[in-house]
């Protein structure tokens, strides 16, 4: 039960919305993208966020895209995680989603809300850093696809009234032999204690991380040395060396015990990709 | 027996399938206000200053209630402010109320409500609390009033102490050729029921105050009202609808009273007060904390000689039934051995965490971890069996209990038999440990329980018999349905003594202290036992109504009369005879005279021979019998990343008698579960000012589907004699072995010994981490 | 800031004044339709799930007027169900205050897949929180449902 009101719109069209976002803005009504909503509406409960004017986006049709043609995937940001489960067009997506909150929640909770939520695990960005994806974004000064890791620092660096419209993902990373795991504190449910996604590609072994640093993460560092050549454990080593700072240490776990779980997730990726080249 | 055993259908199953059946919260009218809690941010602060004038102007507010001195409360010290005045003793407390229209109204104002705060230093362990110079978390603990059995030492931290003096220690330790001594802590935890809290409070004009309440205790919160704020008792109706879950949590007393403080505020209107999940467990009570210290002694043959044992219980800010669940792991401190001296100290302290509720089990599923981790580790020194070890210290009749009850046939269950039937169900002889592969081992581990229920020593429960025009019976008894399937289980007693079919018995789910006969608490395991001696006694006060008047009608003497399939009849020519429709409302002759009149039946039962304990030796019968099981968890571990997955989790208990052989396993496989979460994961994270960091399901998290192992569950029954058709308590049973017999197997898979809870992978790391880092 | 909606529940068009911060289980409980229960108002429990145009849905995580032109399906609309029948048949709970949402979800995972196997009933059904049940129950009820459609 959320304590303020706010005016709710429902525009049909991406223009619709980024004008009604300016225009809110301009009269001081704090607008708020919504799309699976589910951020305003369980912080807003607590007062932790606020707004006096919702958009939902759910129904934008340029929102709703998903298509796989012409060697690239296209995710529209307001399918919902399950959506995205059940075609299961991009399996590590696929993967990493359908570890999010729970299967109830995912039929709520959507693909952009997620990549753009203030609580920072943001899981399902991590394929997409893989994937060296594009992200196309509708603002103000129009629309424009920009490559993920030109816009994506820890989070989604949208400029104020810019929303997030789709990926754009080429098919040849989703074909790729991939790894993926989350581990929580005790089984099956909760947030992340690691998460990490991984792929090869052009011999390469790529990796993702979420839960690890106050955000989700991939290193070109940690990749170096992954890919330095030498015993698994000693790359591995190395990729510890060098990990972004700081090292989560909350409820969840200690900063020391993630990196031990982090030492053996790694070590599990390697071994697992590197068997798929032999 | 016809009925008694059989898996009956819940009587409430209908509406509990189809949303039908109505909880607090669901009653709503358009006149019932709102009202909100503003809850503490802090462990320990000093309120500096609160201003609600922001507050005020939320259009729908009635009233706000912030520094005001109401009556102190709580059930054996009043030391609670029902809202904190002058300070904030944990982070939840509530420092001020508002009611209005709407809960959105409602939560808007709360938010408005400014509160300056000063910190104070936190006691943030209950351990911490018994050092010297501690911060005091009450300065003036000598001035509150209390009940005589409770002993808080002015001046400290300790709001009671209960001390266990059996037999000679000093013989004890002589005769000891091994000893161990070990430590264990856990910090407090939720009981986390669905339905949150919530309680609705209404004056009416002539005074008569009119309270619905998710409570196990409707009719403690009548007392209690009436204590609190002096109102006759007569004036108080409380009102119990169907419960969604309590396991302890809600047999302790506040939303009413907020409701009621609220609900005088504005002329006595209906206030409603619904927790949210954060207030649920934050603001109102919680599972218990403990810090144990246990030290064990055993002759060569592995016999028990002595045992001393310090529990020191985090009862929180508040004393309330932490004191009597103090008491409680006093009276069974040594889990179900025999041992002939023992020495124990039981301290309630206080500390700046959210003050404690009973939890299902009543201090036994804490001691339990305690006690049994410290027998395996007596095992293993012995190097004997650990479940042999328990099998040969045993309680058995003939043994007395640490408060010096001589045990009987009746009042103790067979423990050998548990152990020998757990034996089987986990194939413990096909070893402890068995090889998956280079990384997996799987384990087991076991331990055993007692318990018996402390409660007051005249504790009351009645029951009364109405019949319908067609002869079926209306049952009305005050234990709440809080979804251990009682009120069935009351049902199939009446039907089993009346021969009749279980279905044409109705019960009365609603309990309300104004039409119910009182019946204490639906706590303790307590609920068939008592209620059912009182059905009983009710089913008797009927047969002779029945008789009577058929015997007249049937001109035959009443012992020649027999009842069943609901009718009385001769016996020696079942064709002549009454049925229940013709002579529950008084027999009507062809000719219209008529006699007789509408029978009711009325019964009721008080335990007797309940005594207090000593002050010194805690000599005394602290309770009528004592339940005994055996446990058995194996898991599958991984010996590189400490992870774990539960694969079977058993109990065996002896309950005197199966009542309802699906709703018995049910309750117990379900008590397992809650003590599997209580063992490996649930717990509250505090920050060092005292704030739970995780207030919500999201990250307190309770088992999930999938995430349980496979259960088996067995029965020994041994009667209580005076108990229902032998029946003894079952329905928490299933929590208190959990703890123990999963820290016992995950010890002996990780290859150290394990002292703490909730068993995370990280707490196993951390532990190898020590012993591997430790200096040779 | 208070206006009329028309949701469309259990077969009805019900008119209902909502805040559009409301959401739908306010809504629906506002409508008589306490099925659906307060657990956490955090998407975290179950305990609040209906069915919205064929998917379960915690109607916490929902805004009222975010239903509107969807088929919404609360407990109360289902009738005489295989798996309500299921639930008191296995004994699948014992409160009851989880029941609701629970066979709401189980209802949509029958109708969505009805040969679901053990790690898709998994999936599922960790949605809810069962606190005084040990889930075997339930995993019977929803697996004997599942038989009997195959
Ligand atoms: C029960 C539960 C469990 C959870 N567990 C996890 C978990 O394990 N891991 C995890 O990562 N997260 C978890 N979450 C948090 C979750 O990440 C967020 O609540 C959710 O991802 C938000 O998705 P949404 O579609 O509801 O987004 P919304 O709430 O609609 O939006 C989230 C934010 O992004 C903005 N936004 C939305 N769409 C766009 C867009 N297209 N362009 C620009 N900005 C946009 C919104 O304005 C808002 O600030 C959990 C949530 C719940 C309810
Ligand atoms: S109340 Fe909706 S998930 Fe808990
Ligand atoms: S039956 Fe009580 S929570 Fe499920």
């Amino acid at each position: 039960m959320l304590p303020f009101d706010f005016d709710y719109f429902k525009p049909d069209t991406l223009e619709e919305a980024v004008e009604l976002f300016q225009y809110l803005d301009h009269n001081g009504k704090q607008p708020m993208f919504f799309s699976g909503g589910t951020e305003l509406i369980t912080l807003g409960r607590i007062d932790l966020a606020y707004t006096e004017a919702v958009i939902d986006i759910k129904e934008i049709a340029d929102c709703r895209v998903m298509s796989l043609n012409g060697g690239q995937l296209l995710l529209g940001s307001t399918l919902t995680l399950t959506e995205i489960e059940e075609t299961n067009l991009f399996p590590l997506l696929t993967k990493t989603a359908s570890e999010i909150a729970d299967h109830t929640a995912r039929v709520k909770i959507t693909l952009g809300g997620n990549i753009c939520a203030r609580i920072f695990y943001r899981e399902a960005v991590l394929p997409f850093l893989l994937a060296d994806s594009q992200v196309v974004i509708v603002g103000p000064e129009g629309k424009k696809a920009v490559p993920i890791h030109e816009i994506f620092h820890e989070q989604l660096l949208l400029n104020r009234g810019e929303l997030l419209v789709q990926t754009i993902t080429e098919s040849r990373f989703i074909r790729a032999p991939f790894f993926a795991i989350k581990r929580r504190q005790q089984w099956e449910t909760g947030y992340p204690l690691i998460t990490v996604a991984a792929l090869k590609i052009d011999e390469k072994v790529r990796v993702a991380v979420s839960g690890l640093c106050p955000f989700p993460f991939r290193s070109k560092e940690v990749e170096i040395a992954l890919n330095s050549g030498q015993s698994i454990e000693a790359r591995v080593e190395a990729a510890l060396r060098v990990l972004p700072r700081p090292i989560l240490d909350d409820v969840e776990g200690s900063a020391d015990y993630r990196l031990f779980v982090f030492r053996n997730i790694l070590t599990d990726a390697l071994y697992k990709l590197e068997k798929e080249r032999i | 027996m016809d009925v008694i055993g059989k898996s009956v259908i819940r009587k409430d199953a209908l509406d509990k399938v189809t949303g039908r059946a109505m909880y607090t919260d669901d009653y709503q009218t358009v006149h019932m206000l709102s009202g909100k809690i503003v809850i503490s941010p802090y462990g320990h602060a000093r309120i500096v200053s609160i201003d609600t004038q922001e507050a005020w102007k939320v259009p729908g507010v009635r009233a706000i209630i912030a520094g005001k001195h109401f009556p102190l409360v709580g059930e054996s010290i009043r030391d609670r402010p029902p809202i904190a005045v002058d300070k904030v003793r944990y982070h939840g407390e509530p420092v001020a109320l508002v009611v209005a229209d709407t809960p959105a109204q409602a939560k808007q104002a709360a938010d408005l409500i400014q509160v300056q705060y000063e910190l104070l230093p936190v006691v943030n362990s209950p351990t911490q609390a018994f050092e010297k110079n501690a911060p005091l978390v009450h300065e003036r603990l000598g001035e509150y009033e209390k009940e005589e059995d409770s002993h808080p030492v002015p001046g400290t931290n300790i709001a009671t102490h209960i001390k266990i003096r059996k037999g000679n220690m000093e013989l004890g330790w002589r005769e000891s050729e091994t000893i161990v001594e070990a430590s264990f802590s856990f910090a407090p935890s939720d009981h986390a029921a669905m339905e949150t809290r919530c309680a609705i409070a209404e004056i009416e004009p002539d005074g008569t105050v009119q309270i619905m309440t998710s409570s196990q205790a409707p009719f403690m919160v009548k007392q209690l009202l009436s204590d609190y704020f002096n109102i006759e008792l007569g004036k108080i109706i409380v009102r119990t609808p169907l419960v969604g879950g309590a396991y302890g949590g809600k047999a302790s007393v506040q939303l009413e009273v907020l409701a009621y403080l609220a609900s005088k505020e504005v002329g006595g209107r209906p206030v409603k007060i619904l927790n949210t999940r954060e207030e649920d467990i934050l603001t109102s009570p919680c599972h218990i904390g403990l810090d144990a210290t246990v030290k064990l002694g055993a002759d060569r043959q592995g016999k028990l000689k002595a045992a001393e044992i310090i529990f020191l219980w985090d009862g929180g800010a508040y004393s309330d039934k932490a004191i009597d669940v103090t008491r409680a792991g006093a009276v069974d401190c040594t889990g179900p051995y025999r041992v002939d001296n023992v020495w124990c100290d039981s301290y309630c302290m206080y500390t700046n965490h959210p003050y404690a509720a009973p939890f299902r089990g009543f201090s036994h599923s804490e001691l339990s971890f305690a006690i049994e981790r410290t027998m395996d580790l007596l095992a293993q020194k012995l190097n004997m069996d650990p479940l042999e070890l328990r099998y040969i210290n045993a309680i058995m009749p003939g043994d007395t209990t640490p408060t010096r009850v001589l045990l009987n046939k009746s009042n103790v269950g067979n423990l050998q038999k548990c152990i020998e039937k757990v034996r089987e169900l986990i194939k413990w002889d096909e070893g402890a440990i068995s090889r998956v592969n280079d990384r997996l081992i799987r384990v087991k581990g076991v331990s055993c329980s007692w318990k018996t229920s402390t409660i007051d020593a005249n504790a009351p429960s009645g029951a009364i018999l109405t019949f319908n025009r067609d002869g079926s019976i209306n049952l009305m008894a005050g234990v709440i349905e809080i979804g251990t399937g009682t009120k069935t289980v009351l049902a199939q007693i009446l039907a089993e003594r009346l021969k009749m079919d279980v279905n044409k018995i109705h019960v009365r789910m609603e309990v309300d202290t104004q039409t119910t006969p009182q019946h204490w608490k639906t706590v303790a395991s307590r609920g068939t036992f008592m209620s059912g001696r009182a059905v009983l006694n009710a089913a008797e006060d009927v047969i002779v109504q029945l008789k009577e008047i058929a015997s007249c009608v049937l001109r035959a003497p009443k012992e020649d009369l027999e009842i069943a399939n609901s009718r009385v009849f001769l016996r020696d020519d079942p064709s002549i005879g009454l049925d229940f429709k013709d002579i529950s409302f008084g027999y009507k002759y062809p000719n219209g005279n008529s006699v007789g009149g509408q029978i009711i039946g009325r019964g009721h039962y008080v335990l007797r021979h309940i005594s207090n304990l000593d002050p010194e030796t805690g000599e005394g019968r602290p309770g009528p019998e004592w339940t005994v099981a055996a446990y058995g968890v194996e898991v599958e571990f991984d010996l590189r990343d400490y992870t774990y997955q539960l694969l079977t989790a058993a109990t065996v208990v002896d309950c005197g008698r199966v009542m309802n052989q699906k709703m018995a396993e049910g309750q117990v496989m379900g008590a397992m579960s809650m003590g599997l979460a209580f063992a490996s994961r649930e717990t509250f994270y505090f920050d060092k000012l005292g704030r739970v960091l995780n207030p919500q399901l999201r990250t307190y998290r309770p088992l999930r589907y999938g995430e349980n192992p496979r259960y088996l569950v067995g029965f020994v029954e041994t009667p209580q004699i005076d108990g229902p058709y032998g029946a003894r308590g079952l329905g928490e049973h299933g929590v208190m072995g959990m703890p123990g017999a999963l820290g016992n197997a995950l010890s002996i898979a990780a290859g150290v010994s394990l002292h703490h809870l909730p068993l995370i992978p990280e707490l196993i790391w951390r532990a190898k981490e020590a012993a591997n880092g430790a200096p040779l | 800031m208070e206006y009329s909606i028309t949701l469309h529940v259990n077969g009805e068009e019900r008119i209902v004044t909502v805040r559009p911060a409301d959401t739908l289980l306010y809504t629906l409980r506002k409508l008589g339709l306490t099925g659906a229960k307060p657990g956490c108002l955090n998407g975290d429990c179950g305990a609040c799930t209906v069915n919205v145009d064929g998917w379960p849905m915690k109607s916490c995580l929902m805004l009222g007027v975010e239903a509107i032109g969807k088929k919404v399906t609360t407990i109360e609309g289902l009738k005489n169900s295989p798996i309500q029948q299921a639930f008191v048949e296995n004994f699948a709970f014992q409160c009851g205050y989880c029941t609701p949402g629970f066979i709401m979800n189980c209802q949509a995972l029958i109708e969505q897949h009805p040969d679901a196997d053990d790690q898709t009933i998994r999936e599922w059904l960790e949605s809810n929180i069962c606190r005084c049940t040990s889930y075997i129950e339930i995993e019977k009820a929803v697996k004997s449902v599942l038989q009997r459609k195959e």
